[in-house]
């Protein structure tokens, strides 16, 4: 059982949780990951961890309420419980002297990037840094991101704020400036990470992605993750997360992470008629009383 | 013990082997429920009566841990059934799991003396009831603690290795705790072995036994990634780990189309279904897809859970490919014949070639080459041999591989001075006692794969090694006027 002891809105889907969790917290490198499950009849998902505070014993994680189980966790609040955390899983992501690098954040993918820029930053590179997001409300940790980068850049893809376009369009004007990129950090949706690699194998410039596959385990155990790194099968849970953006085959993980789309539909639609089934019961409770 | 039967062997042997009831086939193949119910008090009873009480059982030779069959045969005899049961936990603390998963037609069983003229004495399902008995009328008492020591050890991994050796040394008296990776214990038993061949609620009693020994168990602990083994000695004081963390790690056959939605290791379909129960989708959270034709590739235990699994959450057609023939299948006899009996199609002497899928990247079809025998080779079956030419497509929407597994990194990428074999398995002496003194390892994680019991025999084995280790190092220490302190582990 792991206590919420921290929880804040960074939007109004995305959300910031604070967690007991000492022996993580002692361990976590940035990269590394955490398998969770909110209650009993849950499923196990992979999140990375943020931050981390070995003197407190927290470790935090930025979340999207998108399916059913993320949904749930957004239901817990300060005080409450997550049933099951494990980890830290995974590679640490490997921080190396570059000097330049970009460091490019798609939605909530700018959560993970966080601390591996952070790290970036604090092992000497110039660090720029690209966050982009659908619409304004989409767009997290901006001034946390400024404070770590040398430069920040922020695009939304309706113009809603700041640069209108792609992250790849930043990318592109950094790729080209005359002091140049030496390596590319990208987190963020598979289609906006195939599209960096893409752009920056023109380049020649190393990029690092982080495959976000589909986990049971998260140890090795099942394989369900495993994905085609320069034609060789990879498990993005104990040979990545992190791999060469340039050896992925983003198609064929983007096809596989739809495997249980419409089966994620099922329970998340189910999630949304039981929490208004809820609420709607709880006004009827309410009522008797007056 | 002199004979207990007055029945003469001659009238022993006229008495027939007396056969559990189990569900029929057409209707447990779209269940959950243990197939076989066991044994009932009349018929273990009789069976009881068949054993020939014989001066040297061999029986007990044939028992990779060694349980006093005999004794425990001659105590169900007098209808001592809790005394049966206990004699059994001396040597195995484990009857309700191994009286249902060991294979005992090739250990005890195979030796049976009845067995050279008649059906052997059915000494798993004996057990079975025996441990039945006392879960039923919750007769279950803690063996008794008698002494205690200082020493700590920790035990990695929940599975039968692990569990097994947790329990041994808390009855010697030692304080033991044990790290599991999952969110539940039990290892393979709990998410590879399906419920229909062992109840998750057997797998509970039975671990909430060994809390009853003291054992400490901290679930969501991945050793080599939370603490690491060294941490352990260093930040958490332990005396001595015993490394059980199994051969989790599954194989792929490494044919185009293994990339294909609809493509599982076993290991993973075992794991939706039984640890996170995607077969009471979406009352559960984890999904599984199954197609109404499936392909299980494979000849072992673990392929016949997965295509059984298959077919009760809705397979119509569920084939089993493999690539010798039904002779050479390491599966369990017993496990191939309730298979069939399901309704599950054997594609004998064949051996896919490449997994087809359709326009959205879903498997719709396994291509497969026929073999024939040839020339036994290294582990003396016959070799097989393609026939050129012979490929044919099975229109198939889901495939599960179960072509084996091997150990799970993690520790040995980790921990230093252990010395690993090229198959990535952890090397140990005849007492699992590995290139580090103070580290032990067994079950899988050392044999590569192997089965529940001859894990439980490296538990045991290990357990008694540790307290001998651990005795060696107190006498030392004394003698050089010290306390136990810890030196090189």
């Amino acid at each position: 059982m792991f206590l919420i002891t921290h929880k804040e809105k960074l939007s109004p889907t995305i959300t910031k949780y604070v967690i007991i969790a000492p022996f993580i917290a002692k361990k976590r490198k940035a990269g590394n990951f955490v398998i969770i499950r909110v209650e009993d009849n849950g499923e196990r998902i992979p999140l990375t961890i943020v931050e981390s505070n070995p003197e407190e014993g927290t470790i935090t994680l930025i979340v999207q309420s998108i399916g059913k189980t993320t949904k749930l966790l957004a239901t817990k609040n300060v005080g409450d419980f997550i049933l099951d955390v494990v980890g830290p899983l995974g590679n640490a992501t490997p921080i190396h002297l570059h000097g330049a690098v970009a460091c490019v954040g798609g939605g909530v993918g700018t959560a993970e990037l966080y601390p591996i820029a952070k790290a970036l930053k604090s092992v000497g590179n110039t660090v720029y840094s690209i966050v982009g997001a659908r619409s304004k409300d989409l767009i997290i940790l901006e001034n946390e991101m400024a404070e770590i980068s040398n430069e920040l850049f922020v695009t939304t893809d309706d113009g809603s704020y700041k640069r209108k376009g792609f992250v790849t369009d930043a990318l592109k004007d950094l790729l080209d400036a005359p002091h140049g990129i030496s390596a590319v950090y990208a987190i963020g949706p598979l289609p906006m990470m195939k599209a960096v690699s893409n752009l920056t194998k023109k380049y020649g410039v190393k990029t690092y992605v982080s495959l976000n596959a589909i986990m049971v385990d998260g140890t090795g155990m099942c394989g369900g993750c495993r994905v085609t790194i320069d034609g060789e099968m990879k498990f993005a849970c104990v040979d990545g997360p992190e791999f060469d953006g340039h050896a992925v085959d983003f198609d064929e993980l983007i096809m596989r992470n739809r495997t249980y789309t419409d089966l994620e539909q099922i329970s998340n639609t189910q999630f949304n008629h039981e929490t208004i089934d809820a609420d709607l019961s709880a006004v009827a409770g309410r009522k008797e009383f007056v | 013990m002199s004979e207990v039967n007055t029945l003469k062997p001659s009238e022993r042997m006229k008495i027939p082997r007396q056969h559990s009831i189990e569900q029929l086939p057409n209707e447990r193949n779209r269940n959950f429920l243990e197939v076989s119910f066991g044994l009932d008090e009349e018929r273990a009873m009789i069976e009881a009566t068949r054993c020939l009480e014989c001066k040297n059982p061999i029986c007990i030779e044939g028992c990779p841990v060694g349980i006093d069959i005999r004794s425990f045969i001659q105590l169900m005899m007098k209808k001592a059934v809790l005394g049966a049961v206990n004699k059994i936990r001396e040597m195995n603390y484990l009857p309700a799991i191994c009286g249902r998963v060991c294979p005992q037609e090739s250990q005890c069983e195979e030796v049976c003396t009845l067995g050279k003229k008649h059906l052997p004495v059915a000494i798993g399902k004996l057990e079975r009831f025996a441990a039945d008995y006392e879960m039923r009328y919750k007769l279950f008492e803690p063996p008794k603690i008698t002494e205690h020591h200082d020493e700590s050890i920790a035990i990695v991994g929940s599975g039968p290795s692990g569990l097994t050796c947790a329990a041994e040394l808390a009855k010697l008296g030692y304080h033991v705790t044990i790290f599991e990776a999952l969110h539940a214990v039990g290892g393979v038993l709990r998410y590879g072995i399906p419920e229909f061949r062992l109840p998750k609620e057997i797998l509970d009693i039975e671990a909430e036994r060994i809390k009853a020994l003291g054992v400490e168990i901290y679930t969501n602990f991945v050793v080599g990634k939370t603490a690491t083994v060294d941490e352990l000695f260093d930040e958490w004081d332990f005396h001595a780990i015993f490394l059980g963390t199994g051969a989790g790690t599954p194989n792929f056959m490494g044919i185009p189309g293994e990339s294909l939605s609809g493509v599982y290791s076993a290991n993973e379909f075992l794991t939706r279904v039984n640890l996170m129960k995607a077969y009471d989708f979406p009352k559960y959270d984890t999904p599984i897809k199954i197609g109404k034709q499936i392909a299980v590739i494979g000849g072992g235990n673990t392929a016949m859970d997965a295509v059984r699994t298959a077919k009760r959450i809705g397979a119509e057609k569920a084939y089993l490919i493999y690539r010798r023939s039904r002779t050479e299948m390491p599966a369990r006899e017993e496990e191939i014949h309730h298979a069939e009996e399901e309704g599950i199609e054997f594609l004998l002497l064949t051996s896919p070639t490449r997994i087809i899928g359709d326009n959205n990247n879903w498997v719709n079809g396994i291509e497969v080459q026929k073999m024939e025998l040839g020339e036994p080779d290294e582990s003396g079956r016959r070799k097989p041999v393609v026939i050129k030419g012979s490929e044919f497509i099975i229109p198939v929407q889901t495939v599960i591989e179960a072509i084996g597994q091997k150990p799970n990194p993690i520790i040995q990428a980790t921990t230093e001075g252990l010395n690993v074999s090229k198959r990535g398995t952890i090397v140990t002496n005849e007492e699992q006692q590995t290139s580090r003194p103070a580290i032990f390892a067994g079950g899988d994680l050392s044999r590569g794969g192997a089965t529940v019991i001859l894990a439980m025999r490296d538990g045991k084995v290990a357990a008694a090694q540790i307290d001998k280790y651990l005795q060696e190092k107190r006498s030392t220490n004394k003698q050089n006027g010290e306390t136990f302190i810890r030196d090189a582990v």
